[in-house]
């Protein structure tokens, strides 16, 4: 049985990280490779869907802390879209939202890309 | 008058971290928290475990770590025992997150959600190499907190 599933995907030129389950510290590592994977392609507008994201910790959040310099130095971004409340508040407690871009919707994300074309 | 402690052993091993987050819940929902306490507290207990396998055991997964429930008078208290490195949770001051976003640090947080999300943290070392982290979080406070 797994806790935790990834998919990729690209739409609209941007390329979306699906999420599905508990993102900890022993499932972390699997997200690290999804952006490990898309840095490599130089794919760097990044959403990461978190409709299906039941669960998040430090070890989580630390993933995004780890690529978003790198991303953002390469003219792209990490946004976030579709969390629930109870994640939402996780990301809250600790202030992200000052430095990430969360939307409601993944269109709203890619939107957001759109509209920040260079 | 304390009611019985729960205990759960699990080996030094992140893929165990689940299993003690659903005991945690399980104990916290039957002691009358609601959904979004239970959640905290199982998120706080989660770091704690995920402390001691990066800090105090350095990834050892032949180690074990001991979860236990002690419930009395309203509070809820969780204690995680540990037989590696001790630490001084006085020398890990939480980050001024405006900070610390805007620099990328990393790392950290663990104690500043650990202490967010509870009413009261405590760490001992009675001995060495013997080290409890206590957790509170009590009844009353889970509508304004």
């Amino acid at each position: 049985m797994s806790d935790f599933k990834i998919g990729i995907r690209e739409t609209s030129n941007v390329n979306v990280i699906d999420l599905k389950g508990y993102l900890d510290a022993h499932t972390a590592p699997e997200l690290e490779d999804a952006f490990q994977k898309l840095v490599a392609e130089r794919k760097y507008k990044i959403i990461v869907n978190c409709k299906d994201l039941s669960y998040i910790s430090s070890a989580g959040l630390g993933v995004f802390m780890a690529f978003i310099e790198d991303v953002r130095n390469n003219q792209g971004d990490i946004k976030l879209s579709n969390m629930s409340s109870k994640v939402f508040n996780v990301f809250d407690l600790l202030g992200f939202p000052l430095l990430y871009e969360i939307t409601k919707t993944e269109a709203e994300a890619i939107g957001k890309f759109m509209s920040s074309k260079k | 008058m304390p009611s019985e402690g729960k205990t759960l052993t699990i080996e030094s091993r992140t893929e165990k971290l689940r299993l003690v987050r659903e005991f945690i819940a399980d104990a916290a929902r039957n002691f009358g928290f609601d959904n979004e306490s239970v959640h905290k507290i199982a998120l706080a207990v989660d770091e704690a475990c995920t402390n001691v396998i990066k800090h105090s055991y350095k990834f050892a997964a032949d180690k074990e770590i001991e979860v236990a429930v002690h419930t009395r008078n309203g509070a809820f208290e969780v204690i995680i025992y540990d037989r590696g490195i001790s630490f001084d949770p006085n020398a890990v001051h939480n980050p001024d997150m405006k900070e610390y976003l805007q620099h990328y640090r990393k790392g950290g947080l663990g104690m500043y959600l650990m202490r967010s999300l509870m009413d009261k943290i405590e760490y001992k070392s009675p001995a060495q190499n013997r080290n409890e982290m206590h957790l509170t979080k009590y009844l009353r406070s889970q509508k304004t907190n």
